[in-house]
């Protein structure tokens, strides 16, 4: 079986590694020096750790409402009889399928303070120009405005077919029971794509914690570390200082706020359930 | 009077989606010093962007690696998560659902978890600067093996009984038999895998240090991170349109089946 091979070298091997890296200081070159808890201390008492993970959650406080709210929206006007359908569906998942470094170059023009086309626009409309990416309070929230329109298609499609699981019987049945359209979507809608809702946002949780190249191509984590995300902090300290330990620490604990995140989201939707 | 209005807002949108790609194109195409007027056509035509690109880094070659890296992850998937997927599904072992278990766990496990230790099993193989860290550790996913299970566990175990009275070996049977039924599962896998290895920058900004070996997306993001591309923005713009092009000539060939893989994988989580 080249599976369990290929399993056991290239997953299960590394995960008991990481452990057993998290209790020592290694440079990859010299000796491993055994240090204990050390790695674990350093953690808790790391200003720079927790930016990161400061710095996560405003990107997720603004990314999932924002994709919920479009993507849902998208969905429902889309999952109707119109024209051009095809052409609209194709259009919102375009940015899906080209890589993150496409994106990111991309809007990182667009953004641009002085010439930038966004607050070109800004002008046109007669509002402030906006320091998107060198303005600290704003740099994360760009990221997060980015990140959504590069998903977002993806979300539309799993919305529509959600959508497209309800069944119609259960529309006629409210109509006949005089409810509004509104009070639909509240009480037939809503409770029938619940799960997809869940897939969604732990989609988007995971990648909240997963922005990379993001901020290394825009911003190198500046502007005062403001959009220095978990794995740019990971990649930092494992490949630009070489304390193997910690960057390993600190995947343990990335990996474990994720699976607590999602854990939490799933309780939270069972028990919102009707 | 609402037709209109949900005919706007989904123009609105589309516009919002469709116009930064255009923009990018256009602005490749235009003189450095007009970039910043550019909003619909190019601004003074010019391919000089290109050509400097091509003079400066090697991105031929990247684009080269980039191909030779995908088909080669792709098809190990193909190929060897087809195996396993059909070996879960149609035989009994000791340590089936172990090992099912198991797959189910690394489909859980974020990859920051094993990001540093996996660099370190690089070093130590001795991978480093070569394509066999590239290719190797993505030969085999979850993913796919589960998605090929599930696929394989629809077809009539009368068939592979027939195959196996006539003959056949197992090998015969996965590959010659049970392939030619499984093109939409086929392409799914394909698909995703392909598309995943192509736009990933993390994993070869890691292992890989040589210019010569570098994949396309690696290459345009140290490209723009690094001094060289200082002011240069036409030449940023111009890599990002050559990595995005082979992506998107595929997508719109392909437009149908891309959306319905990412839709099959979105779901799957």
């Amino acid at each position: 079986m080249p599976y369990l091979v290929h399993v056991l070298v290239f997953v299960l091997f590394p995960v008991g590694f990481s452990f057993f890296l998290t209790f020592h200081n290694w440079n990859i070159i010299g000796p491993m020096e055994y240090t204990g808890l050390a790695n674990y201390k350093r953690l808790v008492q790391d200003p720079l750790f927790f930016t990161s993970v400061r710095n996560t959650l405003v990107f997720l406080l603004l990314h999932i409402p924002l994709q919920l709210i479009l993507a849902l929206g998208l969905a429902v006007a889309l999952n109707r009889q119109v024209w051009f359908r095809a052409f609209f569906r194709g259009a919102f998942f375009m940015p899906v399928v080209v890589s993150r470094v496409v994106v990111t170059i991309m809007w990182q023009q667009l953004y641009g303070f002085e010439t930038g086309t966004i607050n070109r626009w800004l002008g046109v409309l007669g509002m402030e120009r906006i320091g998107w990416l060198t303005d600290p309070a704003w740099a994360m929230p760009s990221i997060a405005i980015m990140a959504t329109w590069k998903n977002v298609g993806l979300y539309i499609i799993l919305f529509l077919v959600g959508l497209q699981s309800v069944p119609p019987s259960l529309y006629e049945a409210a109509q006949l029971e005089g409810a509004g359209k509104w009070q639909q979507f509240r009480y037939i809608t809503l409770p029938a794509i619940a799960p997809t809702t869940f897939v969604v946002v732990v989609l988007s949780t995971i990648g909240g914690f997963s922005l990379f190249i993001e901020p290394y191509v825009m911003t190198g984590g500046g502007p005062l570390n403001s959009t220095l995300s978990s794995v740019l902090y990971i990649y930092k300290q494992g490949f630009f200082y070489y304390h193997m330990g910690y960057a390993a620490t600190l995947g343990i604990i990335f990996a474990l706020m994720i699976l607590l995140v999602v854990f939490v989201q799933r309780r939270f939707l069972e028990k919102n359930r009707p | 009077m609402k037709k209109v209005f949900i005919y706007l807002l989904l123009a609105m949108a589309a516009l919002m989606f469709l116009y930064p790609f255009w923009w990018m194109i256009a602005a490749s195409f235009s003189e450095e010093r007009s970039i910043p007027t550019v909003q619909f056509l190019p601004a003074r035509f010019t391919v000089d962007h290109y050509i400097g690109l091509f003079n400066s880094i090697p991105a031929l070659r990247a684009l080269l690696n980039s191909l030779f890296v995908s088909v080669a992850v792709t098809t190990g998937v193909l190929v060897f998560g087809s195996m396993t997927g059909y070996a879960l599904a149609r035989h009994r072992f000791r340590g089936r659902s172990l090992i099912f278990y198991i797959i189910i766990f690394t489909m859980t496990l974020p990859f920051q978890l094993t990001l540093i230790p996996n660099y370190i099993l690089m070093v130590k193989f001795g991978w480093t600067n070569s394509f066999a860290a590239l290719i190797i550790p993505g030969m085999l996913n979850a993913f796919a093996i589960l998605l090929f299970r599930q696929h394989f566990q629809t077809i009539p175990q009368d068939l592979i009984d027939a195959a196996r009275m006539d003959g056949c070996s197992e090998f015969r049977i996965l590959f010659q038999i049970l392939w030619p039924l499984s093109v939409p599962t086929l392409v799914t896998a394909g698909i995703i895998t392909f598309m995943t290895t192509w736009n990933d920058v993390l994993w070869p900004i890691i292992v890989i240090r040589e210019e010569n070996l570098m994949t396309m997306p690696q290459l345009i993001t140290l490209f723009a991170v690094g001094g060289r591309s200082m002011a240069q923005i036409g030449m940023k713009l111009a890599g990002a349109t050559l990595l995005a092009a082979p992506i998107l000539i595929a997508y719109m060939i392909f437009q149908r089946h891309f959306i319905q893989s990412m839709a099959a994988a979105g779901q799957r989580e």
